[in-house]
């Protein structure tokens, strides 16, 4: 609970009507996009700009109460769920294009903006923000910051991160911080941009990004390559790397997402095929035509058993439905959606993914697989039921064992959804103690007392999946 | 009422939600309020919290979840395949067994209409007459002069400006319940669902429909034992009546032996194709509620599916636009045909508006109940038309055409502008050998 006189002072800063704490409003923010996770804040407010953000948060300063920023809500760890109580931040009123600078290649933007308007806008001014989160539609920039999110574009093009030169931020003591600015080089003092991308609401409130725009490619190609060994495409992305071809996608579905997706889709998708690996990549339309053809070679070499170039857009496009549509497709199986984030070095793809069949199988649940291969990043996806504790816990277990068999293949447990609530108590494994120390030591330079989204990434050292209903 | 919340509302569905948010963007009143309440994320979270107990259904619950345009659109945005239109059904089913809140003309509203009118078709034909002749004679003039609908909210008294001139004859009474079709033998035999208020106010857009089945080749019967739909009960959480009135649609269409049952009014034809999930607790009435859904068809993709070509030209050149119906389009899954005839009007320019595939706002009787949501929609709605520069907007439901021309005199040029039915646009430009 928050007191009266907390909630008078939020109101002085924000106005009356955005500081709500009815039992509505705190409902419909006491999730986000990942599953089995619920916890009512105490209070929610609406700031329309970084002055009343750094006012608010030195009453929350002075009062210590938790605050937890969020976009849409659409992240997948659990990052915006206030476990802790206290008040949640809602960012989408703060949603302006400040400026898109055609003599730098930049835009200003505030953090509430949608991530797909925001490419839409560069789009139309001949532009290229390549960072595609599979919830762009929904998400925001600012939540696409937080967690570094990534998307179809990253092998070739980077993630978020990649993308970001310059933020204001807003600290927990209320202190307004600005960092880089539109500069391609600069290496004044350690790299606070780079340290808060990502940094998961944990250190600051980002209330306005500079993004770095580059030139749309010219062209684009696609084509799908299908095996009866998993191995041979394994091998396939391998190769393709070390033949110093970049493609701008390199997906991978395994044979149960296949079956999905067919019955869904109904695209026809060979049932038989134990992998397919959707390739697309851009640029001259001369090397992009050289690059498939290669890499058409590649997939024969590798004894691929179909490999099938788009002729034309819309066979692409349909090409692409299919690896668009695995996420639909599986959430259509059965209620409860667990979506992960397993990344490996990419020579590991084959055996990670047999190890996550095997895991799957010795648990007894059912487990697809799909995700960007070229950079690794791989998503064994969960289908079950909330209501069944004992297949739940299965599926816990799985996921622990899955995480380990990532570290132990040198890969990590999260790609680009964040760490969170969800994958705190992994933390540790993938960073070691020091790491977890040094990260502490961060945290408490920015958030002495602990108020930003407190509870997430750092965990209390359980193991162990954790659900939490403060109801 | 969180009991018969618990009873009635399909805790698999709420469970189904995995909170991914991609309906958001889909929702209207979420784009216009940015409010995670007022999206169908949101109004899920607010049912299963009432259904686990922890949220008393208040006030507050009950206003949300009549804010709801319930225009379905976020259905085919879910991943998961969330049946929110039947939750938001259910959940006003609830809401509506304990409410004593509804303002006093809304009561009044409700009860004339609901009970007393739509489900009688004689008492509709006596409505008509009476609008009729309150249009037709001075009273429309004196009502308007005199002040007296200064009584009524200000939205009321702009319905009652652009309500089309009245019928008290209905379409039967008009050209009689059979037809020929024309040219050979008939395609198929087609059964007309003629409306309740589609046939008092757009008599002639149903006897048009009639028309333009038989210039494409099919024989036309409209069972004169049928009702109303049940839509607006279904929707305002008045389930009984509106199975009710199902089941007697059934037995009047099944009664005749049709191949298909033509719509007009997209709002209508969305509930009429899901007959047999409204009576699916009903084990007598399944198979005749699934005989029923699965002939049911909008009129439009019935000409472009399974009707002979019909061509169209148009004796001026003039632009024109199209204002999907969100429930022909979201439930009852057509968006294509209607765009395929339009282009088929030679010498007339299509012009697809920006987001046309958004809610009008009219939503049924949304216009009336809420007001100040429904013009916030309605004025974006009218940006976007406007920047046509149309000189028709074509709709395919009656609600929506009441809405475009609520807007064209609100916010457009009512002297250039025109909102008219896909039907009668079609027929008046139908070309005649």
């Amino acid at each position: 609970m928050i007191s009266e006189q907390a909630k008078q002072e939020l109101a002085a800063v924000l106005g009356p009507d955005y500081v709500k704490d009815d039992p509505q409003t705190l409902v419909t923010h006491s999730y986000d996009g990942t599953p089995m996770l619920q916890s009512l804040p105490d209070a929610v407010v609406y700031p329309e700009n970084t002055e009343q953000v750094s006012q608010t948060l030195k009453v929350l300063h002075k009062h210590r109460i938790p605050l937890v920023s969020r976009g849409s809500g659409t992240n997948l760890c659990g990052g915006t769920v206030p476990v802790q109580g206290g008040v949640v931040m809602v960012m989408h009123r703060m949603n302006r294009i400040l400026e898109v600078d055609l003599e730098n290649l930049t835009a200003t933007v505030q953090p509430g903006l949608n991530t797909k308007q925001f490419i839409t806008h560069v789009e139309e001014l001949g532009l290229f923000y390549p960072p595609d989160p599979s919830s762009m539609a929904v998400s925001t920039i600012g939540g696409n910051i937080a967690e570094c999110s990534g998307g179809l574009r990253g092998l070739k093009y980077g993630t978020t991160k990649d993308y970001v030169i310059g933020l204001e931020a807003v600290l927990a003591n209320g202190d307004i911080l600005r960092t880089g600015g539109k500069l391609m080089k600069d290496v004044a003092g350690y790299d606070l941009t780079k340290l808060l991308v990502g940094s998961e609401g944990t250190l600051a409130v980002i209330t306005e990004a500079t993004l770095k725009l580059i030139p749309p490619p010219k062209f684009k190609k696609t084509m799908i390559a299908m095996y009866k060994d998993l191995h041979g495409a394994a091998r396939t992305v391998s190769k393709i790397i070390e033949a110093r071809i970049i493609p701008a996608t390199l997906e991978i579905m395994d044979n149960p997402t296949i079956r999905v997706v067919d019955d869904f889709a109904k695209l026809g998708l060979p049932r038989d095929m134990e992998a397919i690996l959707l390739i697309e990549q851009d640029g001259d339309p001369a090397a992009v035509e050289r690059d498939i053809e290669r890499i058409e070679s590649i997939c024969r070499g590798e004894s691929a058993d179909r490999v099938e170039v788009a002729a034309t857009p819309e066979e692409a496009l349909k090409l692409m439905t299919a690896r668009r549509s695995a996420f639909t497709a599986l959430a259509r199986l059965r209620p409860t959606t667990i979506l992960e984030d397993a990344t490996v070095p990419r020579s590991k793809i084959a055996e990670m993914v047999l190890e996550i069949n095997r895991i799957a199988a010795k648990h007894n649940v059912q487990i697809a697989t799909f995700g960007h291969a070229g950079d690794g990043n791989l998503h064994p996806t969960a289908t079950t039921d909330a209501r069944d504790q004992d297949e739940v816990h299965r599926v816990e277990a799985a996921f622990e064992e899955i995480f380990e068999a990532a570290i132990r293949l040198g890969g990590t447990i999260t790609g680009e959804h964040g760490v969170g609530l969800v994958k705190a108590p992994f933390l540790e494994w993938k960073v070691g103690a020091a790491g977890m120390e040094m990260m502490r030591g961060i945290k408490q330079a920015f958030d002495p007392h602990n108020l930003l989204n407190p509870g997430k990434m750092f965990a209390k050292a359980t193991r162990k999946r954790v659900v939490i209903d403060r109801g | 009422m969180a009991a018969t919340l618990k009873l009635k509302l399909d805790y698999d569905q709420l469970t189904n939600c995995m909170r991914c948010g991609f309906c958001l963007p889909a929702c209207p009143t979420f784009r216009e309020t940015g409010v995670e309440a007022e999206s169908p994320r949101g109004r899920i979270a607010l049912m299963k919290a009432v259904a686990d107990g922890i949220l008393k259904p208040d006030q507050a619950f009950e206003d949300q979840m009549n804010h709801c345009l319930a225009c379905r659109a976020c259905e085919p945005a879910c991943p998961a395949d969330v049946k929110y239109g039947q939750l938001i059904e259910q959940a006003r089913d609830a809401v509506e067994d304990h409410t004593e809140s509804h303002r006093w003309w809304i009561r009044a509203i409700r009860k004339t209409a609901f009970k007393g009118v739509f489900p009688h078709q004689s008492r509709m034909r006596l409505l008509g007459k009476a609008l009729k002749l309150y249009q037709g004679t001075r009273l429309k003039q004196w009502t308007q002069r005199s002040g007296v609908m200064k009584l009524f909210p200000e939205h009321l008294q702009q319905m009652e400006r652009i309500l089309p001139d009245a019928s008290e004859d209905g379409v039967v009474a008009r050209i009689g319940a059979e037809h020929k079709a024309k040219g050979g033998a008939a395609v198929a035999k087609v059964g007309l669902f003629r409306g309740c208020i589609m046939d008092v106010l757009f008599t002639e857009t149903n006897v048009n429909t009639v028309k333009l089945l038989g210039e494409a080749g099919f024989d036309v019967v409209i069972p004169d034992v049928q009702n109303c739909c049940g839509a607006l009960h279904a929707h305002s959480g008045e389930a009984d009546d509106a199975r009710e009135l199902a089941r007697r649609n059934i037995r009047a269409f099944r009664a005749a032996g049709v191949d298909y049952i033509a719509t007009n009014a997209g709002g209508c034809g969305a509930l009429l194709v899901e007959y047999d999930h409204l009576l699916q607790g009903d084990p007598e009435w399944r198979e005749a509620a699934a005989w029923f859904a699965e002939r049911v068809v909008d009129v439009s993709e019935l000409l472009v599916r399974k009707g002979r070509p019909l061509a169209f030209e148009s004796k001026e050149p003039a632009r024109f636009t199209y204002q999907d119906s969100c429930h022909l389009r979201n439930v009852m899954k057509s968006s294509g045909a209607p765009r395929t005839l339009m282009n088929r009007v030679a010498g007339a320019e299509f012009c697809e508006m920006k987001e046309a595939d958004r809610c009008c706002g009219s939503a049924g009787i949304y216009n009336v109940t809420q007001p100040e949501m429904s013009g916030r929609i309605l004025e974006h709605k009218m940006e976007h038309a406007e920047a046509t520069k149309a000189e028709y907007i074509l709709t395919s439901n009656p609600g929506c055409l009441l809405q475009m021309k609520l807007g064209i005199e609100k916010h457009g040029d009512p002297g250039r502008m025109a909102a008219v039915h896909v039907v009668d646009f079609l027929y008046e430009r139908l070309k005649r050998d």
